[in-house]
């Protein structure tokens, strides 16, 4: 009775297996046009959205995102291991072989606890922070506690804007804790209350509104929200883009315009960055 | 002994079956030496020791900070991690009650399962903050050292009861039927038996405890520095590969594989020193 | 009499700090993802990066990852383990270094993994971003795992019962099967357990192989993303997706436990049939 029972078992397994495996008769008949795109792992959530709704508007057309960096995104442009490129920043110098099309902006803000009474910082402080001049809070108007000084790792383009802004280099940061993405920064500073860092504006905003204890600081006076870095006043933004090894054509094109059209506006906007197109 | 034509053809595919085992370290060591050899042609490797700092973008290649991270979170976490497997082990085998021992054991297979992730946020969102408040900044080289003793625990535990378990009953008989206390039985008897599987674990544990990425980039701080106490964030090579190779390019990419080659190299070493220290499993 | 009380004392502490630990860890992710769960979550699409719909397509992927993984290293390494224990001399170099590389290949990072099979198994073998990439680049990590636990499992074996089979006449071959593999099943069952934990686990291997594509897999060749990474994206990379990373994290720890309760209960019959333990 036992052996009858493992015995519909292991048919029952076959039959899932063999159904999910059968050749579907309807896709036989229409040719699948595949578009790879790798890079970053900032902008690949996004692109992700877009492609679902551009395969819902072009039934024929697959899109795969992979993530593995920006750096994998111009490598495997360039090898034409992926027909687009995602990169979170604009195309460096040594990457003029390469063209870029921004679908997105996004502001980097200065964050700190929610329960830390200062409620901004100059630029001057803030360099003098990052750089370990000032190492109390109470120096900048704060609580007399050490600070906790939070870094991105090297190569990120956040610091590379960051540092740029600054006019630092990263062997003068001397940083406490250096994080990977924004996410592990915004909970770094949310589990420490002397805690400071830097992250996506569109991230930051998002988790302070939905109470996580984190707030974000203004820059040179003006405010950070993803509004601020719409109307172009924010003075620390960085585009999205996406990369390809020459002038694109065919399904590509299609993509990269239904990218940067008002149609994906609501996608971009959900995922807290900033639409370009009106 | 001859073998029969069955034998023979057995031998062989195993025979097989091993060299593609035993290939597969070998891929990695060509890949890992490909990929790390370009740096090499204008970068010496005394560079990697000698250097100011590590930052790659500016061509400073000192990984030795990152190096002792790693052994000192390593050791750190065998310490911890080895005695407490051992006794749980001990735990499920001899001193719980059956129905207690079958859960306990579950339990510990269920950990062994949680993703590294899981681990990591765990130890940034709650672990972190609690260390935070005893000394800033929270993620550090304790943090770290806790979290891979709870991922390398659930590896020590099973391997142990395993070979607890593959202890021939007549031992444990013969320690009884001698008088012995269950402590002492288990001290003198079953745990010197059970070395060779024991020791096992413990490698397996090493192994495992060296090559975690995600948690350790998670709770470890990632600061670049020689740790002067347990509260001073630090930076393992595996955080390192993971946190730089996204968006690294060119000589930077190659010292990142650099720094897997010198793990790989460790890892070598460490095998190779337990294996002359191994006794041979002794037949009854 | 008062040692044996301080050890027993010592043994119960230790068993009840780890399971309080782990019981924590265990109930936030319930207290955090159980609101999140239902059978629409099973079956459905992520959507809006994955902070609402399901992870029907991602279980599935997970699911023929772990079943490649463990297809190919279960036969390899259970191989390799008989072969090192059962047909080589204890002096043989050969057995030494096939022993060693097993050894080193145990503690090579996951990341390294990650981008070996980047390299080997998509791109030089041609089989790209996949969830056969994946398997094959997680049935490498697993590997050493399963060799260790089986060879102690063999090892463990009393030398009598190889004596009495070949008293017998049995080739090796017959006394392999109906002899030293039931005898050794607990250890086999242990460290494939161990292996299946391991494999499902797994996250930076399979960012770079198995990829992250979130569409359900028409074949093997298909790019799949993995519930481990689909845990990392959620808590790591897109904002406000903590609630269904537990979610997912709940899942997989259930998936995982009703696949090691399955082995067990199968290893145990199979092996009562035929071994009665003396």
């Amino acid at each position: 009775m036992k052996k009858l029972g493992q015995l519909t078992i292991l048919i029952l397994i076959a039959a899932i297996v063999w159904g999910y495996f059968k050749p579907h008769s309807d896709q036989v008949a229409m040719s699948i046009e595949k578009l790879v795109l790798t890079g970053s792992s900032t902008v690949a959530p996004l692109v992700a959205e877009i492609g679902k709704r551009f395969e819902s508007l072009h039934p024929n057309v697959r899109v795969d995102v992979q993530t593995g960096g920006s750096s994998r995104g111009v490598t495997d442009t360039r090898t034409g291991l992926a027909n687009i490129g995602m990169i979170s920043r604009a195309l460096k110098k040594n990457e003029t072989d390469l063209l870029s099309f921004t679908i997105a902006l996004d502001g980097i803000s200065i964050i700190i606890n929610q329960s830390n009474p200062v409620s901004s910082l100059s630029k001057q402080q803030i360099i003098d922070i990052y750089t370990g001049k000032i190492i109390n809070w109470h120096d900048v108007g704060g609580n007399n506690a050490p600070i906790t000084v939070v870094n991105k790792a090297e190569g990120r383009s956040t610091l590379e804007l960051f540092l740029h802004h600054f006019e630092l280099t990263n062997t003068q940061v001397k940083p406490h804790v250096v994080i990977g993405d924004n996410q592990q920064g915004i909970k770094t500073v949310s589990g420490n209350p002397n805690a400071i860092a830097y992250v996506s504006i569109g991230a930051g905003e998002y988790e302070a509104e939905h109470n996580i204890p984190i707030k974000l600081l203004p820059l040179d006076g003006i405010g950070a929200s993803v509004s601020n870095v719409h109307n172009r006043s924010f003075p620390l933004s960085r585009p999205l883009n996406l990369i390809t090894s020459k002038q694109p054509g065919g399904i590509a094109k299609t993509f990269i315009e239904f990218a940067r059209s008002v149609q994906v506006n609501d996608l971009i906007e959900a995922q807290y960055f900033v639409p370009i197109a009106n | 002994m001859s073998l029969s034509q069955t034998d023979k053809h057995l031998t062989f595919i195993l025979r097989l079956c091993a060299l593609l085992s035993a290939a597969v370290i070998l891929l990695i060591l060509i890949f890992l030496l490909n990929e790390s050899l370009s740096i090499f042609q204008h970068v010496s490797v005394s560079r990697f020791i000698n250097d100011a700092s590590w930052h790659p973008q500016q061509g400073l290649y000192n990984i030795t900070p990152m190096l002792s991270a790693t052994i000192l979170s390593t050791v750190g976490a065998l310490i911890l991690a080895t005695p407490l497997g051992i006794a749980s082990a001990l735990f499920s085998y001899f001193y719980a009650p059956k129905f207690l021992a079958t859960w306990y054991r579950r339990l510990i297979e269920l950990l062994a399962g949680i993703p590294s992730v899981v681990y990591g946020l765990w130890g940034l969102t709650t672990l972190a903050p609690l260390i935070a408040q005893l000394h800033p900044p929270g993620v550090s080289l304790l943090t770290a050292i806790l979290i891979l003793s709870l991922m390398v625990l659930p590896t020590v535990a099973l391997t142990v009861e395993a070979a607890i378990a593959a202890v021939p009953a007549s031992y444990l008989q013969g320690a009884m039927a001698l008088g012995l206390s269950r402590w002492t039985s288990i001290k003198c008897i079953i745990l010197p038996a059970a070395h060779s599987g024991i020791t096992s674990g413990i490698l397996l544990a090493t192994g495992r405890a060296i090559g975690e990425t995600m948690a350790v980039l998670m709770v470890a701080g990632n600061v670049v520095q020689h740790p002067h106490s347990l509260f001073d964030s630090v930076r393992t090579l595996t955080a390192n590969i993971a946190l730089e190779m996204a968006y690294a390019m060119g000589d930077h990419r190659a010292a990142l594989f650099v720094s897997g080659l010198v793990l790989m190299i460790m890892v070598l070493l460490l095998v190779f020193m337990a294996a002359f220290f191994k006794r041979k499993p002794a037949y009854v | 009499m008062s040692k044996i009380n301080f050890a027993t004392l010592l043994i119960w502490l230790v068993a009840i700090v780890i399971t309080t630990v782990f019981v924590f860890i265990l109930a936030e992710i319930i207290v955090y993802g159980l609101s999140g769960l239902s059978w629409s979550f099973l079956v459905e699409p992520p959507q809006n990066a994955g902070r609402s719909g399901g992870i029907g397509p991602i279980i599935i992927s997970t699911g023929l990852i772990l079943f490649v993984a463990i297809a190919t290293a279960a036969p390899l390494g259970l191989a390799t383990a008989v072969l090192l224990t059962e047909f080589t001399p204890q002096d043989s170099r050969f057995g030494f270094f096939v022993e060693r590389s097993i050894d080193i290949l145990a503690g090579i990072p996951s990341i390294v993994f990650g981008l070996f099979g980047n390299a080997f198994f998509c791109l030089y073998l041609g089989l790209g971003f996949s969830i056969l990439s994946g398997g094959l680049t997680l049935a490498c990590m697993v590997l050493p795992i399963l060799i260790r636990t089986a060879t102690e499992g063999f090892r463990a074996v009393p030398n009598d019962y190889r004596l009495a089979a070949s008293a017998l006449g049995l080739t090796r071959s017959a006394a392999l099967i109906h002899l030293l593999l039931p005898t050794a099943t607990p250890a086999l069952v242990a460290g494939l357990l161990l292996g299946i934990g391991r494999a499902g686990a797994e996250t930076a291997a399979l960012i770079f192989t198995s990829g992250y594509v979130d569409r359900m897999p028409d074949s093997l060749f298909d790019s799949g993303r993995a519930l481990s990474i689909h845990i990392y994206d959620l808590s790591m990379n897109v904002a406000g997706g903590d609630a269904n990373a537990n979610s997912t994290a709940l899942v997989l720890i259930i998936i995982l436990f009703l696949i090691n309760s399955t082995s067990i209960s199968l290893a145990n019959q199979w092996m009562h049939k035929r071994v009665i333990s003396s």
